[in-house]
């Protein structure tokens, strides 16, 4: 089975700091991170590769110091990395990000299974994933708690919602975005790191992957960030008092309020 | 400092780091309070591949030497030493086996040891045979095609967790030191059965039991090396492991260094952070220069072994005295530069006090160590 990881680099969430005057995120001295929720899609690649076989490729579309998180997904498990790479990339929303991984995806072959988290931390905005599997026509589940069982050909899957779960009986090729609660990620292993350190990465540019440059980065994506801006903390409070009851109903006559 | 490692090396420190940072900080307040084996964390461990850093390729380890197993031992004591030692005393076990095993010996344990699956444990002291191991009582006796073992073996490290245990017992009393022999007895052999576990002032997370053989029957390859050669074994065995002990101390110094630093630098009194007075800034320089020093001292020390010289011993007992004396007086100043709140179990340093005495006793006592370097300070001057 060819599994296929899609992971992204981002800040690390405990450093950011939003700069009060430009509203923009102040990167500098911020130390990047694989987006916690793709490590948990890489340990299930990771785990279905030990228990059926197969090889696990880990995809990322960024900067060329997006290398790190790759080399560091190969010394968690990873068979082989790709660096998906181009001036012409920059600026992309999740629309533009898509077409760029889906004609990526395309250029290496496709893959059997596509494994992403369920949304990545920066953006928070949970569309890569599905909006990949649409591009690329095939099934697609959001967050993924549990693989049930594996064949060939289909693949059953817990499916998290708030009341519960579904269980999802999918065909190959299918992607899954997945939740925390589906494994612990392991630490790198000091032969995976040694494999890491020595990996030649395969980096692809627009040219590579036959990319129509109209749908690329900035030029590509429909999205607009009008303005970013920290929320005042005004510290305003109201008291509720009384017994239980009236308290609880004080409380809901306000939600309601602001609903 | 900057000690110049290889690329391998940084690779073992920074591996090790981060299972400290994220896996034994974390817990360790919360094993010392319950004694409890840290069975997840070594487990983790395990699967990083660090258990088997020192032991050769061809038996699935990693191939370093003794300089690579104390850059990961020195993260893991900065950790919590009580979990450093749980690791460190599967090495100890293994030693044997590597020093003196046979071919077979070695493809049937080294693997197993190599990648955590099971863990070693030695066993030497015993209730009359402490820093004099001639005091040892255990026995083995060969019948037929099995040695027979008789005693009790104390305060062993990782008894009842390990599978694997390298034990010294006497096959000739008649022939003195060459009288003992040492053997592996594994978890499941008959008549072999552990004592109480002991409660421990300090290094809690790690187990410490007696090892009971009433009539415990072994096959007979089971004797490592040749008859007679037990203590030779255990000199070399603790030659090539006291650098482990003494890089706990280095960890251990550097964890209570660095509380000392950070408080001193937030708690403010005289309106003044403590840290502008002299006389906490000259403690604290003194534990550095202390810490520096030993480490400097161990990490050569280690590399000396590393180059298999004729004779290890003074540079093993050396560091290990250096280095673990260093961890008791800085640990014991860090828990001085605390003050009242460094006395509470709500901060670390109280725990790395109490877990630094072991250091200055097991593996050989200080006074024993100093005993090793003059009598060969006396061998060199003839």
């Amino acid at each position: 089975m060819k599994i296929l990881v899609c992971i992204k680099q981002v800040p690390d969430a405990k450093d950011v700091r939003l700069d009060p005057k430009t509203n923009t995120l102040s990167r500098e001295g911020v130390q990047s991170i694989i987006n916690p929720y793709d490590r948990h899609a890489l340990e299930e690649a990771v785990r279905l590769k030990e228990k059926h076989g197969g090889t696990v490729i880990v995809l990322t579309m960024g900067p060329p110091q997006a290398q790190e998180i790759l080399r560091e997904s190969v010394s968690c498990g990873a068979d082989e990395a790709v660096l998906v790479s181009d001036r012409a990339f920059a600026g992309a929303d999740t629309l533009a990000t898509t077409y760029t991984l889906s004609q990526a995806i395309k250029k290496i072959g496709g893959a059997d299974l596509i494994l992403c988290g369920k949304q990545a931390i920066d953006g928070d905005t949970a569309q890569v994933g599905p909006g990949l599997a649409v591009r690329m026509d095939i099934p697609y589940v959001t967050c993924v708690r549990k693989i049930v069982e594996v064949s060939d050909k289909t693949f059953v899957v817990e499916r998290l919602m708030d009341d519960g779960y579904d269980e999802v009986e999918v065909e190959l090729p299918a992607l899954f975005t997945v939740v925390k609660e589906i494994n612990e990620p392991r630490l790198p292993s000091l032969k995976g790191k040694m494999k890491a350190k020595k990996l030649a990465i395969t980096t692809l540019t627009a040219a590579d992957i036959d990319a129509d440059t109209a749908q690329l980065g900035l030029k590509g994506s429909p999205t607009w960030v009008v303005r970013v801006f920290a929320p005042q903390l005004k510290g305003e409070r109201t008291m509720i008092e009384g017994t239980v009851q009236a308290q609880v109903d004080q409380l809901a006559e306000k939600l309601m309020e602001w609903c | 400092m900057d000690y110049f490692l290889t690329e391998e090396q940084q690779m073992i420190v920074d591996l090790s780091r981060q299972i400290a940072d994220e896996l034994i900080i974390p817990q360790r307040a919360a094993l010392d309070e319950s004694e409890e084996f840290p069975k997840d964390i070594l487990d983790a461990v395990a699967k990083a591949d660090l258990f088997g850093i020192y032991i050769p390729e061809e038996y699935g380890g990693f191939g370093a030497g003794t300089f690579e197993i104390v850059l990961a031992l020195e993260q893991f004591g900065r950790g919590c030493v009580g979990v450093a030692t749980a690791f460190a005393a599967s090495a100890l076990g293994a030693f044997p086996i590597m020093i003196s095993g046979s071919e077979e010996m070695k493809q049937k344990y080294l693997p197993d040891i190599a990648t955590g699956a099971k863990k070693a444990a030695f066993a030497l002291t015993e209730a009359n045979a402490g820093s004099d191991a001639s005091g040892i009582q255990t026995t083995a006796v060969l019948d037929g095609d099995e040695w027979v073992l008789n005693g009790t073996k104390q305060w062993i490290t990782n008894a009842g967790e390990a599978k694997i245990y390298t034990v010294i017992a006497i096959t000739d009393r008649s022939k003195g030191p060459r009288g003992a022999s040492m053997f592996v007895v594994e978890d499941t052999d008959s008549g072999f059965s552990y004592g109480v576990k002991e409660k421990k002032l300090g290094i809690r997370a790690s187990s410490t039991r007696e090892l009971i053989f009433k009539d415990c029957r072994i096959p007979k390859d089971r004797l490592i090396g040749r008859q007679g050669t037990g203590f030779i074994t255990v000199m070399k065995t603790l030659d090539k492991s006291r650098p482990g002990i003494a890089i706990l101390g280095v960890g251990l110094g550097q964890a209570a260094l660095d509380e000392a630093v950070t408080y001193a630098k937030q708690r403010v009194q005289f309106g003044k952070p403590i840290i502008s007075f002299q006389a906490v800034q000259h403690m604290l320089a003194d534990m550095a220069i202390q810490l520096e020093a030993a480490r400097a001292l161990v990490y050569a020390a280690a590399k000396h072994i590393d180059a298999h010289p004729k004779d290890m011993s003074k540079a093993s007992s050396m560091c290990k005295v250096f280095a673990t004396d260093m961890a008791m007086k800085v640990t014991v100043d860090a828990v001085q530069v605390l003050g009242g709140y460094g006395y509470m179990r709500d901060y670390p340093v109280e725990k790395m006090m109490r877990d630094a005495k072991i250091l200055q006793i097991y593996e050989g006592t200080n006074q024993i160590q100093r005993n090793v370097v003059g009598q060969e300070l006396n061998k060199e001057y003839t």
